[in-house]
């Protein structure tokens, strides 16, 4: 199956490629997977104290379609807000990559990290105002 | 001797509906399937005989390859009793489970470049091999207790074991094709 020159270009140049500290307080950690090819995702976001998305890092062991769209979640996210990023779904990273019918599972696993991620950092900073109240 | 599409695929090779099955079984069983099945037989039958010949030889093909592996047995099993995988669906797996395979992961990337790229990739193999092994004896458990939960969590992990298992025969295939 052809790739679109989009999902080529994170696939061989991908961006925001690594790792951030877990056990930081403003991180927020997302790890999800695909039972049907395997695929593993990490998506890690830097969150300043008012809420914005500061920094992204990604590693992902699938296919070049997983591979890009968790690419270009990194891209999509930092910046915006926190309520901005629970919002951006699927279909976005699907249409921006032209991404094929056989491949738009690959989006959902870039979505649902986005949103494992939002949840773990929801989870820190709760647990952090619950020890400072 | 007949072939139901009705059937499951145990009840087609007369196996009790269960995740254990004594191979010699099945593959006798296979045999004068596909004996009663061969072309030569239909030869001069009528073409609706001729499709329906056909068509029974691959649904026959079709659950021998479902019951020899235990994984596609496991999620069969599943399958007859209404649970559904959602295997591009439901991406929320234990995190411990995830961190592991993304280990194995980068372990299986770092392979080639190690002292002996055979001894590293072995050392996976081993462990993919020990989590197959527990998987279908955790499966065997649930599946008995019809803990359809549990069993399946266990066949949505262990296809990440499976799927890991034949890229670390490929990347020895690689290695023997490069000395």
């Amino acid at each position: 199956m052809a790739y679109s020159d989009k999902v080529l270009d994170h696939y061989e140049n991908p961006r925001n490629v690594g790792v951030l500290d877990k056990d930081d307080p403003n991180v927020g950690t997302g790890m999800v997977g695909a039972p049907a090819c395997g695929d593993v995702m990490r998506l890690q976001i830097k969150v300043s104290d008012d809420g914005v998305v500061e920094d992204a890092k990604f590693k992902t062991y699938g296919c070049g379609s997983a591979i890009a769209s968790s690419s270009l979640v990194t891209e999509m996210v930092k910046g915006k807000t926190l309520e901005e990023v629970a919002a951006i779904k699927n279909a976005e990273i699907v249409e921006e990559l032209a991404l094929p019918p056989v491949k738009i599972h690959c989006s959902v696993l870039a979505e649902d990290a986005i949103a494992a991620a939002l949840a773990d950092i929801k989870a820190k900073r709760e647990e952090q105002q619950k020890a400072s109240a | 001797m007949q072939v139901d599409f009705s059937n499951n695929y145990f009840e087609l090779f007369e196996l009790p509906v269960q995740f254990d099955v004594l191979q010699d079984q099945l593959d006798t069983r296979f045999r004068s399937l596909q004996r009663y099945l061969h072309p030569d037989k239909f030869a001069a039958a009528a073409d609706a005989e001729k499709r329906w010949s056909m068509q029974a030889a691959s649904f026959v093909n079709e659950a021998y390859q479902t019951l020899c592996s235990p994984l596609k047995r496991a999620s069969y099993l599943l399958t007859l009793n209404g649970i559904t995988l959602d295997e591009e669906t439901d991406t929320q797996m234990s995190p411990m489970f995830l961190m592991e395979q993304m280990e194995l992961r980068e372990a299986l990337a770092d392979a080639p470049d190690a002292t002996d790229p055979y001894v590293a990739l072995d050392k996976i193999a081993a462990q993919l091999n020990a989590g197959r092994t527990s998987s279908a004896d955790e499966f065997r458990e649930a599946a008995q207790q019809e803990d359809w939960v549990r069993a399946r969590t266990v066949v949505r992990q262990w296809q990440f074991l499976e799927k890991l298992a034949s890229e670390v025969q490929s990347q020895e295939a690689r290695l023997d094709d490069a000395h």
